[in-house]
């Protein structure tokens, strides 16, 4: 469904040059849900960027249900692919309802049958329609995170990219859209690429993930060999040890990568 | 289990803030003491965790309503304290470490600067012993290069080291006593142990206490030797962290429950069903473990 390979993207000039993505490749199977993980810094969001478009400058090739993009996307593409950001009050426009928030793609692709298409994408956010003229400030951040879900479903692509969709609530809401997402999988057969700095969150949702340490992968993993601790590089053991919580004597230990 | 070098002592503290829509009753008659130790206070958004911490130093604004039986530290009684008064106290007796390093430091001083401001204050030192005892701190809280580090401004250091840098500030007064408000949730998984470890050795080095606000209910278990669990401005429970997985409080056991497991995976996370019981006073004092006061 989606093929990566390749990819180098680079930040700045001269100097300053900053080599964000080194060669990286991966492939996805439809109904396949990939995770991306790694510290901050590691260029997890930035693959996200490039296979959404809000970056053109990257090289390489990327290729989406058989067919290679180039920089520039087209409508077809968007509808295909929707991206579901980190910090939900940041991405929903703070001064348009969220009838408005969520017509405002249907309009731009030229859907008929807007208010229905609404008001069913909201029930299957498990969201009542009372919240459907309310205002952003008006939710709360698990609310807020499920109308982003809602705007990207609202278009019925085939990729949804998660940029660490629940990073920014409560574990008990967390576990809420977690549970949210893996259904609307299930239902709609959708490839998820999912970023998150949080093994556990991979581990549950995602069939395979990519370890990523400063712009490059330096592992491919299976969910199974994540659950077992079957990995074979330090990078993913440490991060592995880390997730488990405090231990003085393995902190000694760390490296730095 | 009444520590006999009791710290802190907290007796039925409240804290209203006032709104047109009605007052906002953040914390409820909560209760707690603190000895030499790392106690964790853990709880969702909203349930008046962070407000706690800095209550215990006044540090909320005017207009809220904080009122309390009893705030003493060391057997001081905190809360017949002018503001002066409290100014020796804050740094020097307790000090606090704020979530965000960026905002919490200021941006037009340079971190060595800023540190030795921390030590000359409260110990009325010359600069250049201020400067040799911040190089030291920066030291323990294991930046490499001490030196060009003093030189930097806030806006030139990473996360990481922001947060060692605000932690430097806040133990160079050498307080007894440490409350850090999510110090490490801004910071990678790998360099939030280094910072607690870093803040683990002191505790043990120093015999300070330290009260370790968070929302990570894992971390708090395997980090701290007693957790509080609050929720809706109340404690839930008091418990030694050993035992957290074997809590069987509700609301406990409905938090850790929703945690995704990275060797375990359950078809489906369960969620937490909130009960308005919890939040009745007496819903659960009677399962009072080891006599911790609540």
């Amino acid at each position: 469904m989606l093929n990566i390979s390749n990819l180098n993207i680079y930040f700045g000039h001269g100097s300053e040059k900053n080599h964000a993505l080194k060669d990286v490749s991966f492939e996805i199977k439809k109904g396949e849900s990939f995770g991306l993980v790694g510290e901050s810094g590691s260029g997890k969001s930035t693959v996200l960027n490039c296979i959404s478009g809000l970056l053109n400058h990257w090289q390489g090739t990327i290729e989406v249900d058989g067919e290679v993009v180039s920089q520039k996307r087209d409508l077809a593409f968007y509808r295909k692919v929707q991206l579901v950001f980190q910090d939900p009050y940041g991405s929903l426009h703070p001064r348009h309802t969220i009838d408005r928030t969520l017509k405002e793609p249907l309009a731009i692709h030229k859907f008929t049958d807007i208010n229905h298409r609404v008001e069913k994408v909201l029930s299957e956010v498990d969201l009542g329609s009372q919240f459907r003229f309310r205002y952003p400030h008006q939710l709360s951040g698990g609310q807020r995170q499920r109308v982003a879900v809602a705007r990207a479903l609202i278009l019925e692509p085939e990729i949804i990219l998660l940029d660490e969709p629940t990073s920014a609530l409560d574990v008990s809401i967390q576990a809420e859209v977690l549970n949210l997402l893996q259904d609307i999988r299930k239902e709609r057969n959708l490839t998820y690429v999912m970023v998150s700095h949080d093994l556990a969150v991979i581990s549950y949702m995602c069939e395979n993930c990519a370890v990523m340490s400063q712009g490059s992968v330096v592992e491919m993993i299976s969910a199974e060999q994540l659950q077992s601790g079957d990995l074979s590089q330090n990078y993913t053991k440490q991060l592995f040890t880390a997730s488990k919580g405090y231990d003085r004597a393995a902190i000694d230990l760390f490296q730095d990568f | 289990m009444i520590q006999q070098d009791q710290l802190l002592q907290v007796t039925n503290l409240n804290i209203i803030f006032p709104s047109p829509k009605g007052d906002v009753h953040a914390v409820k008659d909560i209760s707690f003491s603190l000895g030499k130790e790392k106690i964790g206070l853990v709880g969702e958004s909203g349930s008046g965790k962070s407000v706690t911490g800095r209550a215990i130093l006044r540090l909320l604004p005017p207009y809220a309503k904080v009122s309390a039986e009893e705030i003493s530290f060391k057997g001081q009684d905190l809360l017949s304290f002018s503001e002066k008064e409290l100014r020796c106290i804050r740094g020097k007796e307790i000090s606090m470490v704020m979530q965000d390093p960026k905002y919490s430091l200021n941006p037009v001083r340079t971190v060595g600067q800023q540190i030795s401001e921390a030590y000359i204050v409260h110990s009325k030192v010359s600069k250049s012993v201020a400067r040799e005892q911040t190089l030291k701190m920066l030291t323990a809280v294991r930046i490499r290069n001490p030196e060009q580090v003093y030189k930097l401004y806030p806006h030139e250091v990473s996360g990481g080291m922001g947060q060692r840098i605000m932690i430097a500030m806040m133990l160079i007064p050498e307080p007894s006593l440490l409350i850090a408000d999510e110090p490490t949730s801004a910071l990678d998984v790998t360099v939030q142990l280094q910072v607690l470890a870093i803040l683990d050795d002191l505790v043990t080095q120093r015999g300070m206490g330290l009260i370790f606000i968070s929302h990570d209910l894992e971390l708090v278990a395997s980090f701290c030797d007693r957790v509080i669990i609050m929720y809706g401005g109340r404690i839930m429970e008091v418990i030694n962290a050993a035992d957290l997985h074997n809590s069987t409080h509700p609301y406990t056991r409905g938090l850790l429950n929703c945690l995704p497991r990275i060797e375990g995976r359950n078809e489906r996370l369960s969620t937490l069903v909130r009960d308005d019981a919890w939040l009745d006073a007496d819903f659960w004092h009677s399962n009072d473990s080891d006599g911790i006061i609540i």
